[in-house]
């Protein structure tokens, strides 16, 4: 095997996006030398695609805004199955997050008296969300690459060199979390982590980053789905990451549906509309012109809510003495309510409904106050939303469920030195998660991390990592490149003895082209474990998913390793199967419908299982060959009880409502 | 829906050398140009190197020419050709070429250092900041920027004049410079730093000969040389070409020195 | 694939480093016609004025002076009632007068930001349009002498802003007829108006004007007068190139038509 580059780091920053960005600063700011590796250029991360609004309980726009009170909209929006620590800690901190981004050069939209602007969202009871017009995750992103920058002018000051303390490794792929090997922890699931072993995509060249400490903040997993808002990034990588270092998901079944994307045309289908659209005062329609939301309010929410048009109308205007609209209600209640509408036969031409500005608003407040989505629809569907209504649909959006952490440290609960924030960590939302909660998020246990994680580096020995963890991550990673008659057959046999029947199609058969196995993967999870789910259909994708296992093992890719599109995405699918066994395994698992996981053979949400988290775990961590028996996998399912909420988090709500949430005994402590 | 054969010329290469190869691909209703470079790799060329994440528009990853125009592949329907037309797509050619239609972007990022950070006002702490609408429009409107590098492609200034880079910062980062001087709250002067004068000085204001392709190039339509650089070159005026200024310079000089 | 093997001239586009492409430019639109149309009128307009400029007659046809000449500032005007005969250059002055007014309209479109575009890329190829490869070898854009002198632009904005002072003068001294009696009304009248109208358009579009006015402050907050004023500027800036153009047109029109007047050729209509 070839020699490969080994170097230095404290801390090591997978993924660019809010979290890692904040979490390398973070760890910088505390006197760790901190690596960042993206896949894309610098400033690239899907983070950019976040228009809403940061949700921070600042009290400018309406003063009786407080932490408490966004802990309880958080609380509710996630059904109660949140990690209440976190969700208390993303309440308290946000504001201070969202403070600190203007010390840096960010520029909000602002208030009459010159402080930070915020505006409505669905499922936060006052206006809370900072924001830019519509292009508020670009400003974050923007603003936390801009920070990086000027740390590393102060380095360059000191010591002549940008890089010597905060590095960023752009269009670098991390494909394996290493181990510690000096520590002697001997197990080779939950080892001590070493550092991370990778390829820049421009080369093709690998590398080994050391580092006592390894953030992973690589976001979500939408790339498994037909249908989705996520770029191409979103493959999973972290979670597939910190499983195979021995790192249990949580709760993984919840996978949020955005009620509005682009239906239109087939090339932009799963574009985000953003929520804003309708905090500004845009409804929703079916084909018959009915405001269809006021029928779809659920009980725990019916006094919260307008009834009638003309009230959620007012509300606009005078919150205090009006109920909301219904169209703000939480992501899942109106994806599904779209989508109820769409079966029922009421949809738009191309399968949405219809979500109107035009009519509301003049068409110089829709050009100012949403000048991306005005802009979005007229370059990619030639429509202008001034004069007539867009078409949308749910579209894949965000994962709940992730790395399980510790909700103070951000640690990731298994592998000591490895932590996770943002998107790819779970807990903090629970079944679901409000619009704008997801930036603060970022922020909040993006600096946890970065600042656990410089702790802990500073408090611990140098890794050494053996050659032979390397010599097999490179292996594994140049597989597709040799495809050949050898791994075909041994592939091949393993189907056989697993799946009797198919061998005639696999044994021999020439290599996979990665492209259309990605194709098949993301038709199978959008057919069968997508917004309504049903138990048939899950065991059906769980047997789809061991097969498409046994066929990616035989992707194979034509060319070089230098920028080869082909053979990144013959490693991806390896994450992407394995975080899509995880969702379906633990959709298949959970028999009621809570947030964004709806089963239709288990239509009510079920106390029982308020507290109740699933896990996944890797059933053999040094086996590298896929299981292919589509009952056992590779993923091990297990239950736990979640720890109770603390008494005076508890009080913050009124009884008449937590009886909805939780069980009697729950009540009763 | 109606679909169509449309042809192809795209660049394939390396560093090394390369050329424009053609193809005949299926073309539907609604499709993007990226659509078409995603088919052709899934379908006939699965190494073609591109560059690209969100899709939309939004984060400025899969710029390149086409037709010899700077565009972003996302944000270039198909609709807009002639179905009997060939469609030339190439990498952006200010840059080095990596591969086929993927460029070394690095110019920008080592621009984007030397330019100074924004500096936070003294003794103003997080959640103290007052700013207002009118005076945060300005430089929000530079912060629209996707970063797309496109103005810095299609600038002739390093375009067509390599030995210009070292010079000049390019549209995108003296746009950045223009920005920090009008955010309200930028303490820069107050700690020894004109960002005017760096402008011309440092950053190659002076290249700008204000033809303004950048703005003609960018997607996200801001208005960069009117709105940015001539204003820019104003505040450099003000600074250093304002005879009065000068010559005030020059007596309070020659006064000193005696 | 390859498209040739001969080297490549280095340089630009067609540098070692980049895409392996010979074609200085792989345009398929008219990329050329917006640069040669400009170029055309511009050259149409010098052609002219330089005609009119040294040609020293039929510039005055009372009431109207052609804006070419006004002020006439040299003792061999001719002599126009209560018009702008300001002798400041006395009798030594032997060529056109028109030479000695006409540097600070000149002076203040030559440095004019739209201007500047125009001819750069009409005249110079630097560059002929974007993304098309421009012919110089070397490029200093307007860092050194003689181009770094457009930064004095605000300065020949001041001047056109008192040029533009007299042309309205001369607008309100068409208000008369051949007699000099006040209160009358011309076909003449109408084409100054127009030409006066879009000279001041042009010029408080002006860039510089725009900075001047509110453009370099820093917090439009505290100066809502001169943020209005920004605001306004900032409008007519969106539309330089159409007034440049406009104005352009007219003064040369308005010239004309004294020249035609002045000359015999045409009689000015009087509407009252």
């Amino acid at each position: 095997m070839s020699v490969v580059d080994r170097q230095q780091w404290d801390v090591v920053v997978v993924g660019a996006g809010g979290a890692g960005l904040r979490a390398a600063i973070e760890a910088r700011e505390r006197g760790a030398r901190t690596a960042v590796i993206c896949k894309s250029l610098f400033g690239k991360a899907h983070t950019v695609m976040a228009e809403g609004g940061i949700a921070a309980a600042m009290g400018n726009v309406n003063s009786g805004d407080n932490w408490q009170v966004h802990f309880r909209d958080t609380m509710r929006g996630g059904k109660f199955l949140n990690q209440w620590r976190m969700a208390e800690l993303h309440a308290k901190e946000a504001p201070d997050r969202v403070w600190e981004l203007e010390t840096w050069g960010a520029l909000f939209d602002r208030t009459r008296d010159g402080r930070i602007s915020q505006r409505n969202f669905g499922g936060h009871e006052y206006p809370r969300l900072a924001h830019v017009g519509d292009r508020t995750g670009l400003e974050l992103i923007r603003t936390l690459q801009q920070k990086i920058v000027s740390l590393q002018q102060e380095d360059f000051e000191e010591s002549g060199d940008y890089e010597s303390r905060l590095k960023v490794y752009q269009e670098c792929t991390v494909t394996r979390v290493l181990q510690d090997t000096a520590s002697d922890s001997g197990s080779a699931a939950g080892g001590r982590v070493g550092g991370v072993f990778g390829y820049a995509r421009e080369s093709g060249r690998f590398f080994v980053l050391e580092a006592p400490a390894v953030v992973i903040a690589t976001g979500g997993i939408g790339k498994s789905f037909k249908v989705t808002s996520n770029s191409w990034e979103y493959t999973g990588d972290g979670h597939a990451l910190a499983l195979l270092a021995g790192a249990p998901l949580l709760n993984m079944e919840f996978v949020q549906f955005h009620p509005t994307g682009m239906v239109w045309p087939p090339s932009v289908k799963g574009i985000l509309v953003t929520e804003s659209v309708r905090g500004d005062g845009g409804v929703l329609r079916n084909s018959e012109g009915k405001r269809f939301m006021f029928d779809y309010v659920p009980d725990v929410f019916k006094d919260k809510y307008a009834e009638s048009e003309e009230e959620g109308d007012r509300w606009y205007e005078d919150p205090d003495n009006n109920r909301r609209p219904p169209e703000l209600l939480p992501r899942d209640e109106v994806a599904r309510a779209i989508n109820s509408e769409v079966k029922a036969g009421r949809g738009s031409p191309h399968g949405g409904v219809f979500l109107d500005v035009s009519t509301r608003m003049p068409a110089e407040v829709i050009k100012r106050r949403l000048p991306s989505m005005y802009h979005q629809f007229k370059e990619l569907a030639d429509v202008d939303i001034t004069a007539e209504a867009m078409e949308v649909g749910p579209t894949c959006h965000y994962v709940m469920g992730g790395i399980a952490v510790e909700s103070d440290t951000a640690a990731a609960r298994g592998v000591p030195g490895l932590y996770a924030a943002g998107e790819v960590a779970g807990g903090m939302h629970g079944s679901n998660r409000l619009g704008g909660n997801s930036l603060s998020d970022l922020l909040v246990f993006g600096r946890r991390a970065g600042l656990h994680a410089a702790e802990y580096a500073a408090g611990t020995a140098r890794p050494a990592i053996d050659d032979t963890q390397v010599d097999a991550a490179a292996a594994e990673a140049l597989r597709p490149f040799s495809a050949e008659a050898a791994e075909a057959a041994e592939a091949a046999e393993a189907a056989e003895a697993a799946v009797p029947g198919e061998n005639g199609r696999l044994a021999g058969a020439a290599p996979e082209n990665p492209y259309t196995l990605h194709q098949e993967l993301q038709q199978t999870m959008n057919d069968l474990v997508g917004i309504i789910r049903r138990e048939g259909e899950m065991e059906q994708a769980l047997e789809t998913l061991a097969r498409l296992r046994v066929r990616a093992r035989r992707a194979g890719v034509e060319g070089h390793r230098q920028f080869n599109p082909g053979w990144h995405l013959a490693l991806d699918l390896r994450n992407m199967l394995l975080v899509s066994e995880c969702v379906a395994r633990a959709a298949l698992e959970r028999v009621e419908s809570r947030g964004g996981h709806t089963r239709e053979d288990h239509p009510a949400m079920d106390r029982a299982w308020r507290n109740v988290n699933l896990v996944c775990s890797l059933t053999d961590p040094d086996d590298l060959l896929p299981a292919v028996d589509p009952a056992r996998g590779r993923i091990t399912l297990t239950r736990e009880t979640t720890e109770p909420i603390r008494p005076d988090l508890l009080a913050l709500f009124e009884k008449e409502e937590l009886v909805k949430y939780l069980a009697e005994e729950e009540l009763y402590e | 829906m109606s679909s169509y054969e449309a042809r192809f010329k795209v660049w394939r290469g390396d560093d090394r050398g390369g050329g424009l190869a053609d193809f005949r691909v299926e073309v539907n209703d609604g499709e993007v140009v990226l659509d078409i470079v995603h088919r052709l790799q899934a379908t006939q060329a699965p190494d073609l190197a591109v560059r690209w994440n969100c899709k939309a528009g939004k984060c400025g990853s899969c710029s390149a020419e086409i037709n010899g125009r700077p565009r972003l592949l996302c944000m270039t329907r198909m609709s807009v050709f002639d179905r009997d037309e060939t469609i030339t797509v190439t990498p952006l050619r200010a840059f080095p070429v990596v591969r086929d239609l993927v460029t070394d972007v690095g110019f920008n990022y080592r621009k984007a250092r030397e330019v100074p950070a924004f500096v936070p006002p003294e003794g103003v702490g997080p959640g103290e900041y007052r700013m207002f609408q009118e005076d945060v429009d300005r430089p929000q409107e530079f912060r629209k920027c996707i970063e797309c590098f496109l103005c810095q492609d299609t600038c002739h200034v390093v375009r067509d004049h390599e030995e210009n880079k070292a010079a000049f910062a390019g549209p995108r980062f003296l746009m950045r410079i223009a920005e920090l001087d009008m955010h309200p709250l930028d303490a820069a002067e107050e700690n020894g730093l004109d960002r005017k004068r760096a402008a011309q000085d440092e950053h190659g204001l002076g290249y700008c000969n204000i033809t303004k392709c950048c703005t003609e190039v960018c997607p996200e339509g801001i208005k960069i040389t009117d709105n940015a650089l001539i204003p820019l070159k104003e505040r450099a005026v003000d600074r250093k070409y304002d005879p009065l200024v000068w010559l005030g310079n020059r007596i309070r000089r020659r006064t000193s020195s005696e | 694939m390859a498209t040739g093997t001969e080297p490549r001239p280095p340089g630009g586009v067609r540098s070692s480093t980049r895409a392996a492409i010979d074609a200085p430019h792989l345009r398929t639109d008219r990329w050329w016609l917006a640069p040669a149309v400009t170029a055309a009128g511009l050259l149409a307009f010098i052609v002219y004025s330089t005609w009119r400029a040294f040609a020293d007659a039929d510039y005055y046809a009372a009431p109207y002076v052609s804006p070419f000449y006004s002020p006439c500032l040299a003792e061999r005007c001719e002599p126009m009632h209560a018009g702008p005969n300001w002798e400041i250059f006395g009798g030594w002055w032997g060529i056109s007068p028109a030479i000695i007014i006409l540097i600070f309209p000149l002076g203040f479109r030559l440095t004019c930001y739209y201007y500047r575009k125009a001819y750069y890329r009409g005249f110079w190829a630097s560059p002929p349009a974007c993304a098309v490869a421009e012919p110089h070898k070397k490029y200093t854009g307007e860092t050194r002498f003689p181009l770094v002198l457009q930064n004095i632009h605000r300065y020949f904005f001041y001047a056109a802003i008192v040029v533009a002072g007299i042309l309205t003068y001369d607008t309100v001294l068409a208000f008369r007829d051949e007699q000099y009696a006040w209160g009358h009304m011309g076909l003449g009248t109408l084409v100054f108006l127009v030409n006066i109208v879009l000279i001041w358009a042009y010029t408080i579009s002006c860039h510089s004007c725009r900075h001047i006015v509110g453009g370099k402050l820093r917090h439009f907050s505290k100066h809502p007068v001169r943020y209005r004023m920004w605001q306004w500027v900032g409008k007519l800036n969106a539309r330089h190139m159409q007034l440049a153009w406009a104005s352009l047109v007219s003064v040369a029109l308005a010239d004309f038509y004294v020249y035609l007047v002045a000359s015999g050729a045409f009689d000015d209509p009087r509407f009252f």
